[in-house]
């Protein structure tokens, strides 16, 4: 099942049954952490982790440097773009092919 | 709302809209042959609907729509058994919203809730656990649904009933995997796919790896893609690309959630508590092997089929219901004979018609303009 | 015509018991004052004073305030009663209120029937009634008629109202869901989506907490604004179950216009939208209590945006669309992210996906 919501860990619930409340633009739930914590992710860091949530639970921490990643290729994507117009556009007006 | 707006920046699927038509207008794709793309994910699938991401890719694409919807697979015996299991005047049955629609030979789970059943919906396994807890005289059974995604919070809130020694509480287990089923898709005669978007959620809990028989047996792409639209066009084109360059990768688009290993703690759970079926069957696919899950022995106390006798009997799909052929992505919904006439959204034959993810309701309510396009 | 005043004799019966049973619907003494206690006593007003079977009005002075007579109905079965805005009495006379001002007309005068459960507290009651009385001030109308019964346990869920209304509408106000044209303007006075997402937090069910209330308020005087700035104003509706879309798809079946509607322009609130992500559902399919979808010629959109942003229940209005000449009775929406997809009728009911 795949509808999976990315929300903020506002505060631990319940550390001995790894129960968070997230927070969605304001919307709030209690959510099992279970899936998050390791040794590196103690419960009592997760408040303030971004996570993907999923029927309750929390299921995987958000990388903000992939999501970061993967929209700069897009912008990158979307500058080559913008210049290769600018190249053809210049042409055009010249009257002339650009190399 | 965080990693979900700017992901649906419309600015940027121009730029990816440009950067596919560029593509494809390098590649020599024949005018009656698009390359097709599956997705085999339902939640993929209303991504595309609802955001119109079909309309704006080039007609040399044609998005495949797969069975990767647990709902729309459930055997019309199983949810006989739902039912019968809902009926006991016992038992509270929690269910997930879009399978209490489906139709079972007799009624569907909503039909039984108007006749009397005390059936509620429920947004997580451990909501039905609380009922449990809140209902000591009761036996509380919640529908396990689902692919990987969901086994590990079913497997999860098993675990938790064990700790807390609750005894009123059990799971109908219909967990299915994803790799039976991509595996029955590309070993389908009828079907010519060129690469897939890969589901991202599923693959959240059981990592990238398991899909690398596409790549090196198959020599298909596969791509595991976000939910949000920018996610599912940027997949589009990195299948695109390594069509062009002559490649059969697995690659993972949707990084910033789904770890190439999975996830340990999930993957831990789903062992300690599941063991594969033999076979399982499905909706329209018929029987797969090894597709499906059960309980272990060791938590029979929180298996529902061991705790009550269920009628288990195998009942075949509607004659005219061509759900099979739709979910292999063999004929598009409208080609369906009972599309829209003996099989709507308010009287569905097939499970493809309830779950607004299933490929019929998805058309039904979304997609007609593409279909009046071609019709024209 | 002259008419005796009339002055009540006798005072008003009261309820010493704290919860409804049987007796209280049987017709004698115990009825008469359960609903003297909670109904009588929170309504009062001339018209109701008699305690008649039937409320009588001078017919010429109905005919003052317009041409023709608008008449409506609904029943409320809300649950649970009380909600974040809200409960089950505001809600019947709003949307009681709310059905007349649509037409056009102005709300004058309405008959409230309840169906009580046996073991609902009094108390409760008198809340709904007082509640129903604030509103109904605040809508300028009058409560004036009434019946109450009492069900079995069981019979009915705590409680059920049957509102029912008259009113007056202007000459020269021709509104119609068929008088739409291509061209015209979808205006919406505000945030949809409000109301349906607080009931459905309100239950509990899916043990989700938000600050999401419903905006459940009588529109008489956000309406007469409207159409006093745009009397050319070609229809109006109150989008409540079934929400935007379900109203949208109405107009453009009646006129056999299309209609697109433009994501990026609907106002939803962010927390409505989230619980909407979370539980895969549309807002636009939810349920509202204090908007209007409105449609306007073109000429008029400016005027008919000011008059509403300058009344407190129209601050967020906007466009969200246009009927045009396409596909006669098809909605369809350009998405925020710049692709179209269909905006159909709601089957059934919607239900949270999981996937």
């Amino acid at each position: 099942m795949c509808l999976g919501i990315p929300g903020c860990i506002v505060k631990i619930d319940d550390a001995a049954r790894m129960l968070a409340t997230v927070d969605v633009s304001g919307v709030r739930r209690q959510v099992n952490i279970a899936c998050i914590v390791d040794e590196e992710h103690p419960v009592s860091s997760c408040v303030g982790d971004w996570v993907l949530i999923h029927v309750g639970f929390a299921m995987s921490r958000i990388d903000e440097t992939e999501a970061a990643e993967t929209l700069k290729i897009l912008t990158e994507l979307g500058e080559a773009q913008a210049e290769l117009e600018a190249i053809h556009l210049s042409a055009a007006q010249q009257g002339g092919h650009a190399e | 709302m965080k990693y979900l707006d700017e992901f649906r920046d419309s600015a940027k699927a121009r730029i990816l809209v440009t950067e596919i038509e560029a593509l494809v207008s390098t590649m020599d794709v024949p005018h009656d042959r698009p390359l097709h793309i599956m997705e085999v994910c339902g939640g993929h699938t209303h991504s595309i609907f609802r955001f119109g991401i079909e309309g704006m890719l080039p007609k040399q694409i044609e998005l495949v729509h797969g069975p990767g919807c647990p709902v729309c697979v459930l055997p019309m015996g199983r949810v006989d058994d739902c039912v019968s299991i809902a009926e006991r005047p016992e038992v509270i049955f929690a269910t997930f919203g879009d399978a209490m629609r489906v139709p079972g030979s007799r009624k569907s789970l909503m039909q039984a809730k108007a006749d009397g059943a005390d059936v509620r919906m429920v947004y997580s396994p451990l909501d039905a656990l609380a009922i449990a807890r809140n209902n000591p005289a009761r036996e509380v059974v919640f529908f396990g649904l689902g692919f990987e995604t969901t086994m590990p919070s079913t497997a999860l809130t098993i675990l938790q009933a064990e700790s807390e020694h609750v005894t009123n509480f059990s799971v109908f287990c219909n967990h299915i995997t994803i790799v039976p089923t991509i595996k029955a898709i590309l070993d389908s005669p009828d079907l010519k796919l060129d690469g897939f978007l890969g589901p991202g959620h599923v693959s959240m809990v059981i990592g990238t790896a398991p899909y690398e028989f596409i790549a090196n047996f198959y020599r298909k792409p596969m791509v595991v893609a976000g939910f949000e639209p920018l996610d599912i066009l940027q997949s589009i084109w990195m299948v695109l690309k390594q069509i062009k360059e002559g490649r059969a990768d697995v690659e993972n688009q949707y990084a910033r959630v789904v770890p190439d290993e999975g996830n340990a703690a999930a993957l831990h759970a789903v062992s300690r508590v599941y063991e594969l079926r033999e076979f399982f069957e499905w909706r329209g696919l018929g029987s797969i092997d090894h597709s499906g899950v059960k309980l272990r022995d060791e938590y029979a106390q929180f298996d529902a089929e061991r705790k009550f006798t269920i009628p288990n009997v195998k009942i075949a799909d509607p004659k005219s219901c061509q759900c099979g052929e739709v979910l292999k992505g063999v004929i598009k919904p409208w080609q369906c004979k009972v599309f829209g006439s003996a099989c709507t959204p308010e009287m569905p034959l097939g499970a493809l018609m309830v779950s607004s993810e299933g490929a019929c309701a998805a058309y039904y309510q979304y997609g007609g303009i593409k279909q009046h396009a071609a019709a024209e | 015509m002259n008419i005796a005043p009339f002055i009540r004799s006798r005072p008003l019966g009261k309820v010493y018991v704290p919860t409804v049973t049987l007796s209280h619907g049987g017709g004698g003494k115990a009825m008469k004052d359960l609903i003297d206690d909670v109904f009588v006593e929170a309504f009062d007003n001339a018209a109701l004073a008699p305690l008649e079977d039937q409320a009588r009005f001078d017919l010429a002075e109905l005919a003052a305030h317009g041409d023709r007579l608008a008449f409506t109905t609904d029943s409320f079965v809300v649950d649970p009663l009380f909600f974040p805005g809200g409960d089950i009495g505001k809600l019947a006379v709003c949307g009681t209120i709310n059905d007349l001002a649509v037409g056009g007309a102005k709300p004058l005068y309405l008959s409230c029937a309840a169906i009580v459960e046996e073991g609902t507290t009094i108390d409760l009651l008198r809340q709904i009634a007082g509640s129903m009385a604030r509103t109904a001030k605040d809508g300028g109308v009058e409560i004036v008629t009434g019946d109450t019964k009492v069900v079995q346990r069981g019979a009915c869920d705590k409680l059920f109202l049957t509102t029912t209304g008259i009113g007056v509408i202007r000459e020269g106000v021709i509104l119609g869901a068929h008088l739409a044209r291509p061209g015209d303007v979808v205006l919406v006075n505000g945030l949809l989506g409000d109301h349906g997402a607080a009931i459905l937090c309100a239950r509990g069910d899916m043990a989700l907490e938000t600050p999401i209330e419903s905006d459940c308020a009588p529109l008489h005087g956000l309406i007469e604004t409207l159409l006093a700035a745009a009397p050319g104003v070609r229809f109006l509706r109150d989008p409540t179950r079934g929400g935007v879309a379900t109203v949208l798809n109405e107009i453009a079946d009646a006129s056999q216009v299309a209609i697109e509607i433009d994501e990026a322009a609907t106002p939803i609130r962010e927390e409505v939208k989230a619980f909407c992500e979370i539980l895969g559902l549309d807002p636009l399919y939810l349920a509202n209590e204090g908007k209007i979808v409105a449609i306007v010629p073109p000429e008029e959109v400016e005027a008919a945006l000011a008059a509403m942003r300058a009344h407190p229940l129209g601050t967020s209005a906007g466009a969200i669309g246009r009927a045009h000449a396409g596909e006669a009775g098809r909605v369809t929406m350009r998405t925020v992210f710049g692709g179209r997809r269909i905006v159909d009728m709601l089957v059934g009911e919607q239900l949270p996906r999981i996937c």
